[in-house]
């Protein structure tokens, strides 16, 4: 039994490291896509994404460290982030209608692209 | 703490951790606003819920458990209306589909 017991903690260990690894690879990429990112919401929801990403940190770092209470601080990121996107989304949205130079600079690219795809094909 | 659920605990870690992955590759890959909104907030949301909820197992204590039950339930309901409001808001901006998009019903009544 105790042969099942060391392999099971090992085991936990290893998953640990693993989902903490996969984790960092997509915190790059979403940073990657918020750096990149051609307009506003694209960036706004590449920063939802990583406050999904750091809650699974939290909660990785959590099981590693036998450390119950990061469960709160996962729950207050949490609706930091969702207050943080409905203050952005409020944001595009008064910004567009009141056709900041920025956001129509940005439709006119995005316009202009799909336009060439469109002759493209 | 018995072997079961460790290993259990391990996978479902895992698991999660993939599912923040794939959604990050489709907030890469896919083409314009609303269709990296549908990749990121639906498996972003079920990648760290599975990893909260693995949390809880390893805890197997009542209220860590209630805690982050809690917190799933709080992800599962505002994440759609998050990703809604701000679709709702890039669309009345004027943040147009990309040409792949071919059925749009709301063309009538922005523009």
């Amino acid at each position: 039994m105790s042969g099942l017991a060391n392999f099971s903690s090992e085991f936990l260990d290893v998953c640990v490291s693993i989902s903490l690894a996969i984790l960092t690879v997509s915190f790059v990429l979403i940073v990657l896509r918020i750096v990149k990112g051609p307009t506003l919401p694209d960036r706004v929801v590449a920063l939802d994404m990583l406050v999904a990403v750091g809650i699974g940190f939290i909660a990785a770092i959590g099981v590693q460290t036998d450390y119950y209470l990061y469960v709160d601080i996962a729950i207050a990121l949490g609706l930091v982030g969702f207050l943080a996107t409905v203050a952005f989304a409020r944001f595009v949205l008064n910004r567009g209608l009141a056709k900041d130079p920025t956001i129509v600079d940005e439709i006119r690219e995005v316009q202009a692209r799909t336009a060439q795809e469109e002759g493209g094909r | 703490m018995t072997p079961i659920y460790e290993i259990a605990v391990g996978i479902v870690l895992v698991v999660g951790s993939i599912f923040s992955l794939i959604a990050t590759i489709g907030l890469l890959r896919l083409k314009d606003v609303y269709m990296r909104m549908h990749a990121g907030s639906k498996a972003g949301t079920l990648g760290s819920g599975l990893m909260l909820i693995a949390l809880a197992v390893h805890a197997g204590q009542v209220d860590v458990l209630t805690r982050a039950l809690a917190g799933v339930v709080f992800f599962l309901l505002t994440a759609p209306v998050a990703a809604h409001l701000l679709a709702k808001a890039a669309y009345q901006a004027g943040y147009k589909p990309c040409a792949d998009t071919h059925i749009d019903e709301m063309a009538d009544e922005a523009s």
